[in-house]
This record gives structure tokens, sequence and C-alpha cells, in this order.
């Protein structure tokens, strides 16, 4: 037995062994000079791990994204130094501020070469640590089994969040026996804080008193699996509660306290109400700007609950008046042991004027339109409804992301996959293939607009190599939209550079083998999403949408959230 | 515009390469001068301290600290005013003695200050000043306005805390103790 264990193995090999060890069973990745010892080593393994081919680096790290998101696993990817490691940056910075866990492998050139301007040398834990939550250079073989166990524990626990491990050529060929390790504990890093008792207590006494609660649920309860605990806690105290847009599967939107979504495009009532409640509870989200609209008009009224497993979020950009630092998922629980059952029908009631107001000023006409080309909003909705609202919902950024969540609705959790906090155009094909690999049980659905589309349209490589079983819908209104609707409301209709020369897109749909069909015209609206969704594996549906289509209603940048614009 | 002040902040973190990098960016971030920056070992074993020195307004610092904390190898970050802690620096002034020829001024200055001299040559004297960062300002300016002075340095400022706890160390404490709890678990 000793002999065994004594026995030396490349580090390469020590990478891969210790991949499998954390659970890892899928990697997105592309290789290249500085990685090729570990791709080696990876072809003795590929009955452990699944490796798919990207046709571009950003690509795997989108995928590992969202694969994490749809799975709650660490997602992994792998590239090459140099371009391919600079080619991950996007994925890496999107994944940093969506706290999404994905571990990055990039090679990197030998030791010895490294700071002499060697072919293909990059700095790149200088690169990528201010957009990461650790990143490492690995200079050795013996280092490699616990700098991977530590990348993963780092990845998924706390405030998850993206590693970069950057492996030196000699780590990948050196020789070493392979220890396997497992990280649980960082002394510097508080993964779990302790929770302040009197917090709670505190936290609870105020909703057990609120007359007009509302509460605000951010990914932080999709990241805690707290979903259930965030069911209770709502329930058990008739609390309204608005989603963020990575939050808006925590609960059905069938649930009759869900309010929809919260912020710059979000549902009207929960914008006003936001204004109008005494006690404002926030759940694992972070009041980013997109929410809060002008924040020194935000909420002045209410008294704030903040619960959040980041101590630098509490009070980073609204000051909370009873600031609950832990898992929400303890902490929710620890707080409905001590909601007393309550009802505020009145205050409930009073979020229907708001709903109805929009409906009949937004939604009806979005949805319902009597002729005109398609919109937006009905594509969404029929796709929606035609796969039960049981989809995971991937989006690409602009009109199409606002439209697509606004309008899709869910029964499961973990369903939607967008790029919240950057905002990334082109983050929705290769985010689906992650999401398809993840959970092959479900339906992937994403949206995307003609401009995302060619920034990540090489991935439908991926998808013919792979047969990927991805739903992409193109809601094409050959203009980079939201940027078009912005010019029009605040910059007097000056199209600057917004207008997009469109290829035909079914044609390079089908020189990759993916079955493809042309949506024009409302009464073929519903056919045409029943042969996508009929259809094995994956599906190109492109909709020709009204091409001035604007995404209403909006709270106006710098604008107070109990202001929003309906129509224009 | 929100008024300035001058924080002293003292970080605790691992011993690791980078570690300073990681901490300067978030002043590089939010476009926060670094007045003075020292780095040393502290009391407690592979736990390096740092003691920085910024003017900022009280929203920045705030956000820096959290911001420093949440880097994963820091240990601590906090940020102190003058009553909380003390604090000294460390100067030496490089002087032409010609500008002295034949009068006693240079001694009285250098008795005033209380500074220890280094070296002395026929044409310079090094002397060295431990004191508060306003003593040594006030010694540069005097010789600066001799016009005598060939070369300054100052080592930044370093504090101990005044409190009768030490927060660092009981928080490591409390940290093993988790770790303790972790592996009963596992
Ligand atoms: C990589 C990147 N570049 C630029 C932007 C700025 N931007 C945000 S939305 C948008 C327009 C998107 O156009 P399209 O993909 O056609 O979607 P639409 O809004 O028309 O639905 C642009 C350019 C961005 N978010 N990401
Ligand atoms: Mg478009």
């Amino acid at each position: 037995m000793d002999m065994e264990e004594k026995e030396k193995i490349s580090g390469s090999e020590i990478l891969i062994r210790s991949l499998i060890r954390e659970g890892a069973d899928t990697i997105f990745g592309y290789p290249g000079g500085a990685i090729m010892p570990v791709y080696d080593a990876l072809m003795n393994h590929t009955d452990s791990i699944d490796h798919i081919l990207v046709r571009h680096e950003q690509g795997a790290t989108h995928a590992a994204q969202g694969y994490a998101r749809a799975s709650g696993k660490v997602g992994v990817c792998m590239v090459t130094g140099g371009p391919g490691a600079t080619n991950t940056i996007t994925g890496i910075a999107d994944a940093m501020l969506d706290s999404t866990p994905i571990v990055v492998i990039a090679g990197q050139i030998t030791t010895d070469l490294i700071g002499t301007d060697a072919f293909q040398e990059v700095d790149f834990t200088c690169v990528t640590q201010p957009i990461s939550k650790w990143t490492y250079q690995i200079g050795s073989a013996e280092e490699i089994s616990r700098v991977v166990a530590r990348a993963f524990f780092v990845a998924k626990s706390g405030r998850p969040g993206p590693v970069v491990l950057s492996v030196t050529k000699n780590a990948q060929v050196g020789m070493a026996e392979y220890v396997p390790e497992k990280v649980e504990f960082i002394r510097s890093y508080d993964d779990d804080p302790e929770i302040d008792m009197s917090a709670i207590e505190e936290a609870a006494e105020a909703i057990n008193n609120a007359k007009r609660p509302f509460v605000l649920a951010g990914q932080g309860i999709e990241i805690g699996e707290a979903q259930e605990e965030f069911r209770n806690f709502v329930e058990k105290a008739d609390l309204p509660f608005g989603c963020t847009l990575l939050g808006l599967s925590v609960l059905p939107s069938s649930h009759p306290l869900n309010k929809g979504m919260l912020g710059m495009h979000g549902n009207l009532c929960n914008n006003v109400k936001t204004n109008e409640c005494d006690v404002l509870i926030a759940v694992g989200m972070r009041f980013d700007d997109r929410v809060t609209g002008d924040v020194s008009t935000y909420a002045r009224q209410a008294k704030i609950i903040h619960l959040d497993i980041d101590a630098s979020e509490i009070g980073k950009n609204v000051k909370a008046d009873i600031p609950v630092l832990g898992n929400c998922r303890k902490t929710l629980k620890l707080i409905s042991d001590r909601l007393n059952p309550a009802k505020h029908t009145e205050w409930t009631a009073s979020f229907e004027p708001y709903v109805r107001e929009e409906y009949e000023k937004v939604i009806d006409k979005e949805l319902h339109p009597a002729s005109g080309p398609l919109n937006m909003g009905e594509v969404v909705n029929a796709v929606s409804e035609a796969s039960g609202h049981k989809a995971i919902l991937v989006t690409d950024v602009g009109q199409n992301q606002m439209m697509a969540s606004r309008y899709f609705k869910y029964e499961e959790k973990r369903s939607i996959i967008t790029s919240g906090g950057m905002g990334t155009m082109g983050f929705g094909l290769p985010a689906a293939i992650g999401a398809a690999f993840a959970r092959p049980d479900r339906t992937v659905c994403m949206f995307t607009g003609d401009g995302g589309l060619q920034m990540t349209i090489q991935e439908f490589g991926t998808i013919m190599e792979r047969k990927v079983p991805v739903k992409i819908i193109l809601l094409n209104n050959n203009y980079l939209g939201n940027v078009r609707q912005w010019q029009e409301l605040f910059f007097h209709r000056r199209y600057s550079f917004t207008r997009l020369d469109n290829p035909d897109f079914q044609v390079i749909a089908s020189a990759y083998g993916i079955p493809s069909r042309r949506v024009a015209d409302r009464a073929e609206l519903q056919d045409a999403v029943r042969e996508m969704l009929e259809t094995d594996g994956p599906f190109f549906l492109e909709a020709c949408v009204a091409e001035e289509g604007n995404v209403m209603p909006m709270i106006p940048p710098g604008g107070s959230v109990d202001n929003m614009i309906m129509e224009c | 515009m929100e008024t300035e002040s001058l924080y002293t902040i003292i970080v605790h973190s691992e011993n690791f390469a980078g570690i300073l990098n990681q901490v300067a960016a978030v002043f590089t971030r939010l476009q926060v001068n670094i007045e003075s920056l020292n780095v040393s070992a502290s009391s407690l074993p592979n736990v390096h301290k740092f003691t920085i020195c910024c003017r900022t307004t009280e929203k920045n610092i705030d956000k820096i600290i959290k911001q420093i904390v949440k880097k994963l190898d820091v240990i601590s970050a906090a940020c102190y005013t003058d009553r909380d802690i003390f604090s000294s620096e460390i100067a030496m002034y490089k002087i032409s003695t010609h500008v002295f020829d034949g009068s006693d001024d240079l001694n009285v200055i250098l008795r005033k200050y209380n500074t220890r001299v280094v070296e002395v040559t026929s044409d310079y004297i090094v002397v060295e000043l431990a004191g508060s960062s306003d003593e040594i300002t006030a010694l540069r300016d005097e010789f600066q306005n001799l016009g005598c002075i060939r070369q300054f340095v100052r080592s930044g400022k370093i504090a101990v805390t005044a409190s009768n706890i030490e927060k660092v160390s009981e928080w490591l404490d409390r940290r093993e103790k988790v770790r303790t709890e972790r592996s009963r678990i596992l």
C-alpha cells in the first residue's frame, strides 16, 4: 500500500485527479501550448470528466457560469496562457459581480521564464486579482492538490465567486506524490459569519410590528439554497416580496406573495411600494443602482433590515437599520421562528391598483397588440406558456433580457441565468450551453438579441458538435435596441451607430446544422414555438420583432424608484 | 464636497506574496492616495501588519476598510483616530554643515528636537529623529528654511492600539475554535 501511495505522478495528472476529487465532472475549455500537459492527462480521464470544447475562451467562462448557476455546483473552465487566459477576463469579471462559483484554470509559462516577456507571457494573477475572489499562480507540482482544494472551497463557500489558477508549465510536468487534500477552513476568511442573535431578535420584532412590510428577494436565496426557508418566512407573516433580476425564480411566479421584478424595468407596484412600506427586508441582495434608482430618495420612510453573508455589502449603498450578517438559510429560519403569524390583507391589496395600471398601460399592449409586427413580450410569453413555465431561462443582454425577465414565468428554483451585474453581451449563448450540460433533465430557453448573438455566435460550433439541446430564440429588431431606446428617450432620437445590418441568421444556423425557423407573423407564433420545443436537440427560432419597441415601464437613470415612466 | 481627514488604518494579513498588491488595489480603485505605508512582521507568528495613512472622506474610509477585510488572505482591517493609538515615525536627515560655519545654530536645533547623530563628516552630518509625524515635519521645515538639507527620508507612521483588548489575537482564537469545531463535525 505504501509503495503505491509514494508513487510520483505528473502535476497534470494530480491536477485532473484533484478536480475529480472536488466533484468536477464537466470542463469547458480550449487547449493551447501552455496547458498541453494537462490536456494530455485529461485524455486518461474522459470516463469521469466530460470536456466540452468551446469555440472561444470567453464562451468557456460563460458556459461554466451557466453550469454553476443551473446546478449550484462549481463550474470549471480550462484554457491556455496568454491570449487564452486574457479571453476569459470578461467571464471572470461577470462571475465576480454575479457571485458565481467558477474555477478558471489557465496555463502559464515555465517559472524560469516568468519576467522575461517570453512568448505568451501575461501576468495573469496580477491581471485577475481585482476581478476574482482569489487568484493564485501554482509554481510546483507539490502545491497542486492543496491549491485546487482551496480553490473549490473559496469559489463555493461564503459569497461565491470566481477563482483563477495560473498553472506554470513546470508545475504541470513536475513529478510529485499525489496527496488528496480537503480544505474546509481558511482562518483569514470567514465563510460563515457567526450570527448575532440580538440582530435576529430585533429583526423579528420589527417585522412583527410592521404594518406595511415589503421584502426584496435576491440571488443570495438561490445561492444559499434557502428557497424553502424563504417561503416559510414570507408565508408565516404574510410578507409580499419583489425579486431582483437574479432572484426571480426563488419562488414560483404564481406564488400569491410574489409581486414580480424590482428595479429599472421591474414591476410598478414593487417600486411604488418600496417607497411606501414601513419595514423593508432585503434578503441576499445588494441594492444595485439598477434596483434603487436615486438612492437619496430610496425607501427613506422605511426601517431597513438587510440580510447578507457579505459584510462589505451591508451599509454599502443603503444604510441598514438592522444589519443581519450571516448565511440567509440560517438567518431566515431564526427570524421565522420568532415571527407571529400575521395577515396584511389591506396592505397586500394595495398593490393591486398598480398591478392593474401596469397591465393596462404596458403589459396588455405588449402581449396583445391588435396589429403590427411581433412584440418581444408576446414571443417570450408564448415560449414560457408553451414550456409550462418550467424551462430554465437564459438571456443575453439588452431589451431581449429585460423583456425575457419581465414576461417569462418560473415554477422551479434556479431558473434564471442572466448577466446581471456586468450586463455582458454575448453571455447568453455559451451560458445556455453550460446550463444544458448541468441540467439535461430540463428545457433551456435562451433569448438573445441580434447584437449580442453575434458576440459569441461561434458557439454554434459547440452546439453542433455536442448536439446541445438549447432552444435559441433571437428577438431580432435589427438594432442595438437597448441603446437605441436610450437614444430615443434621452438623446433626441439620434441613433448613433445602433442600426445593425444583419446577416441571414438562419443561413448561419443551417451551416452549423441547427434546425431553424423564422417567424414574423403573429398567427404563426404558437406553431413556431411548438415546433421549436418539440424538436429534439438544438433549435434556432428567429422572431422578427418591432424594430423600435421599448421596454416599459422604466425608472429613468438617476430617477426615483416610485417615479416610473409608463409609456413614451 | 465632503471633508477629508487623515486616517490611520491597521491591517493584519497572512504572510503570502501579493497581498500588498491586493491591499493597495483597494486604494487605487477609489483613487485615494496613500500618504504612508509600513509593512512588517507583527507579534503574531506568520501574521503581517500594515500601517497605512491616507487622507479621504468618512464614506470612502468605510468602503476601504470593508473591501480590504474582504480580501481572502486579510485577517483584519480597522481604522483609528490618533486618540486610539500610540504612533511614531522615524526620519533621517542628511545636512550640509557649511551653512553653519562658526555658529552654534546646528547644535541648538539638534538638541531642541532630541535627535540622534548617526554620522559626522567634514562635509555633512546625518541625524535621525524618532517622534511624531508633526515633529519630523517641523524639523524638516527648519532645515529646509536654512537651505542645508541634502537628503530626507521618513518611515511612515507605525502604530499600536491603545485598547486593553488585543482584538486580532482574540479573533484568531475564535477562528481556531471554528476550525476545531469543523474538524470534529467532519
Ligand atoms: C459587451 C458589451 N458591449 C456593449 C454593451 C452595451 N449594450 C448594452 S445593451 C446593448 C444593445 C444590445 O443589442 P441587441 O443584442 O441587439 O439586443 P436588444 O437590446 O436589441 O434586444 C449594448 C450595445 C454591453 N452591455 N456589453
Ligand atoms: Mg437588437
